[in-house]
């Protein structure tokens, strides 16, 4: 009997729970070439691979808009939730509650978050869910043609020339006053910050949220506006170079002493921060305020990881809930017997 | 002698005519009073006696200082909703006394605070003029009790008067205050003054009184609100989210006791349910249909100013197809209305609720047995059908105290609806979300969280076609709208059937729903025995309408529908399915003062209509 020997396949790259990255990839982005958000997506499918993230185990949530279209561009094997407008965070809240065991990514835009939906933004941040909030943050309503957004800067000029006169909401400085325990910015534009705070969020017990500055290509990128690609790179003040060390790698980083700070995360991964300007640590609340405002001052866009805090209670903790998912809980657990029923009918006698 | 001077003689002077465990009491007090204690007391005490008794309580949306009336209805018959006529008033209140004693019919009684001269109003009344300030000063030193305590004096004056033992109020002070027995003293002190002063200085004039019967044995006493949430209790509910609002407040706060009380894995001590108070209505739906989407048994309670804010989530649940159930207990409108009064006015805008073709199941309590029913069968529906429940309560259901049979214990198993596992989807190498195997317009869907590669799909409030895939397709689009259609008409076949009772070769056919059961039982019997009046009665239960509630029109000439609205909301339902040969024949009874229903008023405007034919 003839044996053909075939050369074997060059091994495919595959992640720690075995799978490759295209097991992460959604579906084809009908965003505008060149959107901020298409980048984001790609960081999303980058770090969920790179943490062995078991697909099934996700849900994405989002609301209304342009940013709300991307959950169906990652992840086709999650299950994935596209609500109503601004209200992504009950939605996900609900689901949460539910089944403790989910990682929950949320998508949300400036408009989804900022103005329609910021009622529900303010109470999912002092409820400190265990989810990720991501906003894709252009300053501006996409969907509809460029609208501005409460996120827009003071003085921030439209392509049809309408200057905004009204202060933007900072949704960082709000999270972090609310009670949020993983707080950053970042930009789409930087694959390794972004890449970082993503996967630091995943390794977060707690609610994360990421502003993620996305300029908008078609409405939002021109001179004058300042959420514009070259207005972000050139005003971008990163706090610290981030590098992430996820809890299953055995590498070890050297650092000097002093020029770096160490956050060790939830599930043990760690998130190191060498220091570019002055000293910063991450887990003051006041100073990562302050830190916010003194940059409104100047005009630049603060970056990084702003505020942390790994041990604080979760809302699932405060719930006292039950290991096991509430939703696959057996018939025996969850209708009490006859006998409760006879106890409470006696006392209404 | 003039005609009140005269009712007053003929009252006094008919022992014969004694009127046994047949009246209304009315106490009118001030909120923040305390009088809560009191009324309940004497509630109990006339349940304890074996007599049929039915407490509603009239309130404003105030904490303290406002009026507020409370009515107790003792009835051999068995009668528990509204009388009309009230037969004794208790006037605590210096504002609304006079008016209260004005609206009184002759022969009515009036206990008073005696400092309110309430004598002088009417001559046709009966008065027991009562000093309450000096009989509680001596035995309530604590001067910061006795606003409390004084309105005890009034269950002994009653007591007195009616011929209710003393140790019924007894028993009832112990059941009320349970194990703190200087509570119980201090009130029964107070009962036992009123009693004593009445024996001295008031002799009893009027035909009223209640006697031992044996008709409340085995009975209890609820609310609809408590029954409601031990049927979520029952019905397996694991996530409760709500907002805070009157009428439904009570509901979620009495699960949230339940639950800590029954429902803590004795293993774990652990939770086996999220109850959460959200920001606000939206937020509350919209946690409920997250849980309900990743595969709890959810709900919420609100009423008619949160089902308007829910209404954008209430399509979202239709539409994406997510299993939730919303307690209704629907309150005055429009706009905040009369917060603290009842009404029937969700009823057309739930059946409908949210923009674009939307249709919901909705079931309709008639009793407290009901709001635990139908509490439990809720959560069987919403998964069965996955989609919105709504449970149509009342304030006047929710909120008052009902005498019931105790509840049955559920005997079917928990319905889970059509959830496949990862096993399923291995045998079946896939599913399609959106679509119709099985011809009942109810897909298969899978839970979040399912380790299984083809378990993921992608819900969402946009068009999408049976694999829950973006679509803007024309026909992907019909496609579900007439599959949704279809689970429509599967649910009709499903849903509780009318309860149908009476003469089916009447003339007359009477359709009503919810609290106004009560009242339409005594109508009945008052058009039967007052005016020879035979008819058929149905009670909806639930919308989609079943097809009984269509014969049910067609066997009759004219068919009353009974509801509390202006604008005959149910009638309007009916319309929209009912043969256009049939629409003629619907006319309409309505009540919508913000007062229970009573029955006098139905068979008033039955009699004057079935006049005009």
């Amino acid at each position: 009997m003839a044996t053909t020997t075939v050369p074997p396949a060059p091994a495919k790259k595959i992640n720690r729970i075995g799978l490759e990255r295209a097991d992460y990839k959604g579906a084809a982005s009908t965003l505008c070439a060149g959107c901020g958000h298409n980048a984001i997506s790609e960081r999303i499918i980058e770090a969920c691979y790179e943490m062995g993230i078991e697909p099934y185990r996700v849900i994405k949530l989002s609301g209304i808009g342009c940013s709300s279209k991307s959950p169906a561009y990652f992840l086709s094997n999650s299950h994935g939730f596209n609500a109503v407008h601004g209200r992504m965070p009950s939605v996900a809240s609900g689901a949460m509650f539910a089944n403790r065991h989910l990682i929950c990514l949320g998508v949300s835009g400036d408009g989804d978050t900022a103005s329609i939906g910021i009622g529900q933004f303010v109470h999912l941040m002092r409820r400190n869910v265990p989810l990720i909030y991501i906003i894709e943050d252009n300053g501006c309503y996409g969907l509809t043609k460029g609208q501005f957004s409460a996120t827009a800067d003071l003085g921030s000029k439209l392509k049809n020339g309408i200057v905004n006169d009204l202060p933007p909401i900072d949704t960082c400085a709000l999270a972090i006053l609310l009670g949020a325990t993983y707080v950053a910015r970042s930009f789409s534009g930087d694959k390794k910050q972004l890449s970082a705070l993503l996967k630091g969020a995943l390794a977060h017990n707690g609610t994360a949220l990421l502003d993620v500055i996305s300029p908008c290509v078609t409405f939002n990128d021109h001179e004058g506006s300042t959420k514009s690609y070259s207005y972000v790179q050139e005003h971008d003040d990163p706090l610290a170079e981030l590098d992430f060390v996820p809890f299953f790698s055995d590498i070890t980083v050297d650092y000097d002493p002093g020029t770096t700070t160490e956050v060790t995360l939830h599930d043990g991964s760690r998130l190191l921060l060498k220091k570019l300007e002055s000293d910063y640590d991450p887990t003051a609340k006041a100073r990562a305020l302050e830190l916010l405002m003194e940059s409104h001052e100047k005009g630049t866009v603060v970056t990084g990881l702003l505020y942390v805090n790994p041990q604080a209670p979760t809302f699932i903790d405060l719930l006292n809930l039950v290991d096991e998912p509430l939703a696959t809980l057996p018939e025996s657990k969850v209708r009490p017997p006859k006998q409760v029923l006879a106890e409470v009918m006696e006392l209404l006698k | 002698m003039g005609i009140s001077e005269f009712a007053v003689k003929e009252a006094e002077a008919s022992p014969q005519e004694k009127v046994i465990n047949d009246m209304s009491i009315q106490v009118a007090t001030v909120n923040g009073s305390g009088s809560q204690t009191a009324n309940t007391v004497l509630l109990r005490a006339i349940f304890q006696m074996g007599i049929p008794v039915s407490g509603k309580n009239m309130f404003p949306s105030n904490i303290a200082g406002l009026p507020t009336w409370f009515t107790v209805r003792a009835s051999k018959y068995g009668y528990i909703g509204r009388k009309k006529e009230i037969d004794f008033l208790v006037a605590m209140n210096p504002e609304t006394a006079e008016e209260d004693v004005r609206g009184l019919e002759a022969g009515a009684s009036v206990v008073y605070d005696e400092k309110l001269n309430l004598n002088r109003l009417r001559q046709d009344l009966i008065f027991y003029p009562v000093p309450f300030d000096q009989l509680v000063a001596p035995i309530c030193p604590n001067a910061k009790l006795r606003k409390l305590v004084r309105n005890m004096i009034y269950d002994g004056v009653l007591a007195k008067l009616l011929g209710i033992p003393m140790e019924e109020i007894h028993t009832a002070l112990k059941k009320q205050f349970r194990k703190k027995a200087s509570a119980v003293e201090l009130n029964f002190n107070a009962a036992r003054v009123g009693y004593d002063y009445a024996e001295q200085h008031l002799p009893k004039r009027g035909r009223f009184w209640l006697e031992r019967m044996d008709a409340t044995r085995g009975k209890i006493i609820i609310d609809g609100n408590s029954a409601a949430a031990l049927g979520a209790l029952f019905g397996g509910v694991t996530v409760c989210t709500w907002y805070p609002i009157t009428p439904s407040s009570s509901l979620a706060e009495a699960l949230a006791d339940y639950l800590r009380r029954y429902r803590m894995d004795p293993e774990t001590g652990k939770a086996t349910f999220a109850i959460v108070q959200g920001e606000d209505e939206l937020a509350s739906l919209g946690m409920a249909i997250g849980a309900g989407w990743a595969g709890a048994r959810s709900m919420t309670a609100t009423s008619g100013p949160g089902i308007s804010l829910m209404s954008e989530f209430a399509g979202l649940g239709y539409y994406v197809e997510v299993p939730v159930v919303i307690f209704d207990i629907q309150r005055v409108g429009p706009s905040t209305g009369l917060p603290t009064r009842t009404a029937q006015g969700d009823i057309l805008k739930n059946a409908v609720l949210s923009h674009g073709d939307t249709r919901h199941i909705l079931l309709i309590p008639g009793s407290v047995e009901e709001c635990f029913s139908m509490g439990v069968e809720a959560f069987d529906l919403a998964e069965e059908f996955q989609t919105p429940v709504f449970v149509m309560s009342d304030l006047d259901l929710g909120m008052n105290n009902w005498m019931a049979d105790p509840f049955p214990y559920p005997e079917k198993p928990m319905a889970r609806g059509k959830v496949l596992t990862a096993e399923d989807l291995d045998r079946l190498g896939g599913f399609e979300r959106y679509g119709d195997v099985d011809g009942d317009g109810i897909g298969y869907r899978t839970l979040p969280g399912t380790r299984h590669p083809k378990a993921a799909y992608f819900a969402r409030g946009s068009g999408h076609n049976a694999k829950a895939q973006y679509s803007e397709r024309p026909e992907d689009y019909v496609a579900n709208m007439d599959r949704l259609k279809k689970k429509l008409e599967t649910a009709r076949r499903r849903v509780p059937k009318p309860e149908i009772t009476g003469a089916p070769d009447a003339e007359i056919g009477i359709i009503a729903y919810g609290s106004s059961h009560c009242a339409i039982v005594e109508c009945l019997d008052q058009l039967r025995q007052e005016y020879g009046i035979e008819s058929e009665y149905c009670r909806v239960r639930a919308y989609p309408f079943t097809e009984e509630v269509f014969d049910f029109i067609r066997r009759h000439r004219r068919v009353y529908v009974v509801e509390q609205n202006r604008d005959a909301q149910m009638k309007s339902l009916l319309r929209m399915e009912v043969d256009a040969a049939e629409v003629g024949k619907l006319r309409s009874v309505l009540h919508y003062l913000g007062m229970p229903i009573d029955a006098r008023s139905i068979t008033d405007s039955i009699v004057s209509q079935e006049e005009q034919i």
